[in-house]
């Protein structure tokens, strides 16, 4: 990539707002799924009865099996979400910063 | 074209005299010849060579053969990534884990599948916007060529070695018994039809069968878990309370599997960053045509793997109620000697029998068809990663500095490929009677310790230098080799020793760090020119990586 064409697009607002965005976005649904599954993960490791614990009165089935579902469930949904926005928000952004460099 | 249709016919009536002649092998053995599993698989596998020659027509450059010529959808793209990745080991693992052991066995595939959802915050998009053909174009974008290019397919060989070790020892194992083949039958039959899709169709074939066996899996695999269901009225309640009334109240909850904090984290870190750097799946990134289509794949790949986890997790619980106490099941000469209920064949053959229980034997041999597809599907996607890696990184960026034209290079590629079939037949061999606990753990650790922290940082950290990336991934590629011989898998159950010198199972918490650690450190200290101009890249890196300006054909200039 020649050097004009970095500076250029460096300075492009439209390349300024997608970075800043996407990286934020980026890295708040990473931390999110972190939380989510080391807190499962050490819940088990530090206390395993806990997930054990029936979910009613004289119920067999534990707390575990819902909250294992539902990081299954969470990690497909966080996918979802972040595709959701990136095809129209980030990609409508990219799209504005190629024509800008076409007219170039 | 001709010489080359002439050796596909050859391969092809080759392979049937290998199968034809287990087959006849198999009835003299006492193994029960397996007749609707044998006709079902000869339809899968007549119809994957037909795709074979399709697609063979239609691989002309080395781009169609690493990538399919980058025309892979999202949705195709998403469905063969979870082909990839259900292995038959998952499968039949995590279902015979869950019989065993209940909740354990969703604790692991959890675990399998969370890596994804940071695959696509963090590794798609930049990595379909920078590379070609593997990942170490990515990891190598700005660096010097040839030291990170002889590491990351180091790390990619490593990595595709030992998951083809554990395929194939599986493979034969698993033939053995759902066939009634011979174990080195089954293994060169493997082999040898991995070679051919491979060497002939390329990547579009390898995609194409990942395909058709993740449809037929997920088939299977649901119609088991409904008709287990259908036996309940669809009540998990009632699933459950039968369930711990013939195993006990233990396998609702937590067991041993996670046993304390530090090998947690470490298991963990090893599931979510590995699987961000094995290099089969990497390679599924560049089959698509852009960054949109490669969000999309992730999309539809963790939906699809997130679904197959959940219906392993009621197979096994249906095994449990249908298949554990059933006579015709259980290993009565193993349970003479041993004592308990064994399953005929071992605990992993639990959704194999629940298949028998709940369709009789033609769904049976429907499962044990789609079982063995899943073994070739796989083996196939690895050695083609194995190849490109051999080709592309090696011959033509190393060897030849670039300067090599793609039909040579695609000539190179399939040679490695029908080297790596013959290597992946030999350990297959080799290992039948050793304990190979260890070597899936094994590569998810390389690749989580060496690959994993070399690709991500060269996307996102500015200062990485060759010599940082060079040293912290070699000590992450050490440190975790050593760990794991030194860790009880190696060191106690397989060289016998009395006490492990590393206490833990999974080294990733300490090999992670040090490469981490070692990338960084062997970075900031790099005060040459080579070290300036390559930070200097980064911003035109970063510009692609963000946007795919100068990537394939995402600008006409």
């Amino acid at each position: 990539m020649h050097k004009d064409l970095v500076e250029k697009i460096k300075n492009d607002p439209n390349y300024q707002e997608l970075v800043s965005k996407r990286s934020s976005f980026s890295l708040k649904l990473t931390i999110a799924m972190l939380v989510v599954y080391f807190a499962f993960i050490l819940t088990i490791a530090f206390d395993p009865s806990l997930l054990g614990t029936p979910l009613s009165e004289g119920s067999v089935t534990t707390v575990g099996i819902p909250v294992g579902m539902a990081v299954i469930v969470f990690a497909f949904v966080v996918t979802g979400i972040y595709t959701k926005r990136a095809n129209s928000e980030f990609d409508d952004l990219t799209n504005k910063i190629k024509d800008a460099v076409k007219e170039h | 074209m001709m010489n080359i249709n002439r050796i596909f016919l050859f391969l092809i009536l080759g392979s049937i005299a290998v199968f034809a002649s287990g087959a006849i092998e198999g009835e003299v053995t006492k193994q029960a010849l397996n007749i609707p599993a044998i006709v079902m698989f000869v339809i899968f596998v007549g119809a994957t060579l037909g795709i074979t020659y399709w697609a063979a027509k239609r691989t002309k450059s080395a781009k169609d053969f690493y990538t399919a010529g980058g025309g892979i959808t999202g949705f195709q793209n998403g469905m063969a990534i979870a082909g990839d990745y259900m292995s038959a080991a998952s499968f039949l693992g995590i279902s015979g884990l869950v019989y065993m052991k209940g909740y354990d066995g969703l604790i692991y595939s959890i675990g399998f599948l969370v890596g994804w959802p940071i695959i696509l915050f963090m590794i798609a998009e930049p990595l379909r916007n920078l590379g070609k053909y593997t990942f170490a174009d990515v990891a190598s974008y700005r660096l010097r060529q040839t030291p990170i290019r002889i590491l990351a397919a180091f790390g990619s060989i490593a990595t595709v070695i030992l998951y083809l070790i554990a395929q194939m020892v599986g493979s034969g194992q698993l033939i053995m018994l759902l066939f009634g083949l011979q174990y080195e039958v089954a293994v060169v039959l493997v082999g040898v039809l991995m070679i051919l899709y491979v060497t002939f169709g390329g990547m579009l074939a390898t995609t194409w069968v990942q395909i058709i066996k993740a449809f037929l899996l997920l088939a299977g695999a649901t119609f088991m878990a409904v008709a287990v269901m259908a036996h309940y009225d669809f009540s998990f309640g009632s699933l459950f309370a039968h369930a711990t009334e013939l195993k006990g109240a233990s396998i609702m909850s937590p067991g041993g599997l996670v046993s304390d904090p530090i090998s947690a984290i470490s298991l963990a870190i090893a599931l979510m960053f590995g699987v961000a750097g094995l290099p089969h799946i990497l390679m599924r990134f560049f089959t698509v045509s852009d960054a949109k289509e490669a969000r999309k794949s992730v999309f539809y790949a963790t939906g699809f793997i997130g679904y197959f986890y959940i219906l392993t997790f009621i197979i096994g619980f249906g095994a449990i109620i249908m298949v554990l106490g059933n006579p015709q099941y259980l290993d009565v000469a193993k349970q003479a000697i041993e004592g308990g209920q064994p399953l005929l064949g071992g605990s992993n053959m639990a959704a194999v029998h629940l298949s028998h229980a709940v369709g009789g034997d033609f769904f049976l041999g429907f499962i044990s068809a789609v079982a063995f597809a899943t073994i070739l599907a796989v083996v196939s996607g690895l050695t083609l990663a194995g190849a490109s890696a051999i080709s592309h990184d090696l011959y033509a960026s190393v060897i030849k500095k670039g300067n090599v034209d793609s039909m040579k290079e695609m000539q190179v590629s399939k040679i490695a490929t029908v080297v790596l079939g013959i290597v992946a037949i030999i350990m297959g061999i080799m290992f039948e009677k050793q304990n190979i606990a260890f070597v899936v753990g094994l590569a998810f650790a390389i690749a989580a310790s060496a690959n994993f922290p070399i690709l991500f940082l060269s996307m996102y950290w500015r200062k990485l230098t060759t010599r940082g990336a060079l040293y912290g991934g070699s000590i992450g590629l050490a440190t975790a080799v050593i760990l794991v011989i030194l860790g009880p898998t190696v060191w106690v159950d397989l060289l016998k020793n009395e006490v492990a010198i590393f206490p833990y199972k999974y080294p990733a918490l300490f090999s992670v760090v040090a490469a981490f650690i070692g990338i960084w450190f062997f970075s900031i200290t790099d005060k040459s020119q080579s070290a300036k101009d390559e930070e200097a890249a980064f911003e035109a890196q970063f510009i692609r990586a963000q946007t795919g300006i100068g990537a394939d054909g995402a600008v006409d200039h």
